[in-house]
């Protein structure tokens, strides 16, 4: 049986096939204004690079912000949606069975969540209104630095001196981050700054479910080293396992849910 | 699927036309030359009854209550109130209230109408706060009782007095203030009334224990919040015992609140009111918040029940009884509910009617009369009271009780309040006995009630309202979370406000309901 998982997320489109317990294909696209042509677009290009039909595609299980964009709704008619931390924990049990604690960090959401040896979840956690804990924070503070996101970790690990950032708002960090600039501070200090904010948002929050090992990265933000590096330092751990499709890890989970799904 | 049949509660519109009135009543009280007074919810309102059968008054919170939920007026009060230089994190029932004070718009119509005076008490951090900027507003005279005498546990002579003597002295103000001679008869009615309204309510809160549960928490919110308008009025207790009834009758009869119920929940501190949607969603899932700590313990008087063994022939109790000065009494009886009531009521015996009886810690079964004297002498020996007392403080002993139900109401204890004092001692101990009170001294004593309310009312999981409109209910909320989860118990947390709009994320919500739902193993049964 060949089953997908979608995952509508707030910034970009996830999309993964799954036949008989492993990923036969994969795809990603930014959201932009219209996600349901995004989405429709990336389904169309992951089934021609797979050889394979619509017809062919049994169920399909939705999941993100964005989710209700696709549910039931033609030409991809997911037919089951399923929360986020459901489907972040069924996917990454799914590529490392010893996660008892996964941290999600999306573009506009970062989650906790704590779960059992069989992925069911025990407890979870959410950011709030607010998305100083959560990747868009990341982008907005490189623009204020003037440096491209994905050239952010690699500047902030050059780093020699910690400098605080009290801010717990994006809005307020950004003016702080504009004043660190105008006291001349180094940017790989502030690119530090910066991921060590965010990282304490997420550290918090982990902590209020418990931190249990394995503790597992999932999310578009692992790509930044820069903030892995923040975040085992302030997690206190070696050990932060990151799965190398980080970011798929949500619609994996819905295609494997969506293939229980009889 | 429906399991169960529903239907809608025949007193609903009675509920609605007491509310209306009250604000009315209010709004009019001039015309008929009455007196008008403002102030808390959990103020002591037996006490300007006393005044006459004319005085109305408005608690403050389920004014702010009702001010939020007409969404519109709410941001227009918390926009006054915010230009009027009060921070946008104060409560925010009070910030309500404030703005349609300073905006002079009443929520039911018309001006906002000017309280004679504010009789008003002190548990939270806004309380004395929030009437005290009303006073100097409104320019009029405010009275404030201070009742943070500790944890009802520890409370004893000389902390019930403090409360009292302050209320002896209220009575000299109010008639000061309104040029009224104060009538101790009304005040009397008025403690016997909200004492069986108040129990009455616990009583109704009781019945929610069964399966399916005959009332949801939407629906008693609009039930419990006429003891937040006048907990001592006839009104409200001959409402609440007509409300007990009908509930009796739909626990017999199987009636459900939510029809395909496989799930019980419970949420805690005041919802966002904006947003009571909420619990509808929920019902998608079939899944029932039977209520919270909040709406039974707010208005609610409980007490742990000794849950004693109805009499049946052929049986005989020997049991020992508890007294206030750790002195244990032991007797034997047929019917052991009938005998526990004459010792409250100190008909018993002259031992239980000179120390006052706590609770029955010990209790034994046997088939005829003569074993069971046999037995109660043999334990009233040296020996015998040290092997009892040894086996209570190993928790060996078959201890009755345990199960939280309505307190007993002083005439049912058969008590005879006769004089001013009396009336105001009495209605002193009742209100320091307050469930929600006792959070404010120690986090672990709600956790403890909120962990029984889970076992007792057979819950699957608890919702959190991290209500940032609230700093005195939301207190120490954190704390009851782990304690709550660490008795086996999953837990949601939501953010909110009980009444500012603008601090609650809809969306979001909603999500993280669909989240804990999939955490309990359950999915939509309708969209």
């Amino acid at each position: 049986m060949i089953t997908a998982g979608v995952d509508m997320g707030a910034k970009t489109i996830k999309i993964v096939l799954f036949k008989d317990g492993k990923i036969i294909g994969k795809n990603i696209i930014l959201g932009g204004f219209d996600q349901r042509a995004a989405a429709e677009k990336a389904f169309h290009e992951l089934l021609t690079q797979t050889k394979r039909t619509r017809n062919e595609i049994e169920h399909i299980s939705v999941t993100g912000m964005g989710r209700k964009e696709i549910y039931l709704h033609p030409p991809i008619s997911a037919d089951h949606e399923v929360t986020e931390v459901t489907a972040d924990a069924r996917g990454t049990l799914y590529l490392h069975p010893s996660a008892r604690t996964i941290i999600d960090v999306g573009a506009e959401e970062g989650r906790g969540i704590k779960c059992d040896a069989n992925g069911k979840v025990v407890d979870f956690a959410v950011n709030e209104k607010c998305a100083a804990g959560a990747g868009s924070f990341t982008e907005a503070m490189g623009r204020a630095l003037e440096v491209k996101v994905e050239d952010l970790g690699d500047l902030s690990l050059k780093s020699t001196n910690a400098v605080a950032m009290n801010a717990q708002c994006a809005v307020f960090a950004e003016s702080e981050v504009v004043s660190l600039i105008h006291a001349k501070t180094a940017k790989q200090d502030i690119a530090r700054a910066i991921h060590d904010a965010i990282a304490n948002r997420i550290v918090s929050m982990a902590r209020r479910i418990g931190v249990e090992k394995d503790v597992v990265l999932i999310g578009g933000i692992s790509k930044n080293k820069g903030f892995v590096d923040s975040l085992k330092r302030i997690l206190e751990i070696d050990n932060l396992l990151i799965p190398a499709e980080a970011e798929y890890v949500g619609a994996i989970g819905a295609a494997i849910i969506a293939s229980e799904n009889r | 699927m429906t399991k169960y049949p529903t239907e809608q509660l025949k007193c609903w519109n009675k509920a609605k036309e007491i509310r209306e009135n009250f604000y009315k009543n209010y709004a009019t009280a001039k015309d008929k030359g009455g007196i008008r007074w403002a102030g808390g919810a959990w103020s002591f309102g037996a006490i300007p009854a006393g005044l006459g059968d004319d005085v109305y008054m408005i608690t403050g919170e389920p004014y702010g209550a009702s001010v939020a939920w007409n969404k519109d007026f709410a941001v227009e009060c918390q926009e006054a109130a915010e230009k009027a230089g009060f921070a946008r994190d104060l409560c925010a029932y009070m910030r309500n209230y404030w703005g349609s004070m300073i905006l002079d718009k009443y929520a039911f119509g018309g001006k906002f109408p000017k309280p004679d005076f504010i009789w008003q008490d002190h548990i939270c951090c806004s309380h004395a706060k929030w009437y005290q900027v009303v006073s100097e507003y409104e320019k009029v005279p405010m009275f404030c009782t201070d009742v943070s005498t500790g944890p009802y546990s520890e409370l004893n002579e000389s902390r019930l007095k403090y409360v009292v003597d302050q209320l002896h002295e209220g009575i000299l103000w109010l008639e000061k203030v309104s040029g009224r001679k104060y009538n101790d008869q009304k005040l009397i009615d008025a403690v016997y009334s909200e004492c069986e309204a108040t129990a009455t309510w616990a009583e109704v809160c009781v019945l929610n224990k069964t399966i399916p549960a005959p009332l949801d928490e939407k629906t008693m919110y609009s039930l419990y919040v006429l003891g937040t308008l006048m907990k001592h009025s006839p009104i409200v207790r001959d409402f609440y015992k007509e409300l007990r009834d009908e509930v009796k009758d739909r626990v017999k009869r199987g009636i459900a609140a939510v029809p395909n119920e496989r799930c019980r929940v419970m949420s805690d501190t005041q919802p966002p009111w904006a947003f009571l949607k909420v619990f509808r969603y929920l019902e998608k899932f079939g899944c029932v918040s039977i209520g919270s700590l909040y709406t039974f313990g707010l208005i609610g008087m409980w007490e742990d029940k000794p849950d004693l063994p109805a009499p049946r022939p052929g049986k005989f109790f020997v049991y020992a009884i508890k007294c206030d000065d750790d002195s244990i009494y032991i007797g034997q009886t047929d019917d052991l509910p009938r005998r526990w009531q004459e010792h409250l009521e100190g008909t018993a015996a002259d031992w239980t009617s000179s120390h006052k009886p706590v609770s029955i810690v010990h209790y034994e079964e046997y088939s005829t009369r003569e074993k069971a004297v046999k037995r109660e002498q043999d334990l009233k020996t040296g020996f015998g009271r040290k092997w009892l007392i040894r086996e209570i403080e190993a928790g060996r002993a078959r201890q009755a009780g345990g199960t939280w139900g309505p307190k007993t109401t002083p005439q049912q204890k058969g008590i005879k309040i006769k004089t001013r004092d009396e009336a105001l001692r009495v209605i002193a101990d009742w209100t320091l006995s307050r469930p929600e009170y006792q959070h404010f001294y120690d986090p672990a004593l709600k956790s403890a009630m909120m962990v029984r309310i889970a076992k007792e009312w057979k819950l699957n999981g608890v919702m959190l309202h991290y209500n940032r409109g609230c700093e005195g209910l939301s207190l120490g909320i954190a704390e009851n979370r782990l304690a709550i989860q660490k008795a086996g118990f999953p837990v949601m947390t939501f953010e909110g406000n009980m009444g500012d709009e603008r601090e609650f994320d809809e969306g979001r919500t909603m999500t993280r309901i669909d989240t804990f739902m999939e955490t309990l193993g359950l999915n939509k049964l309708e969209d």
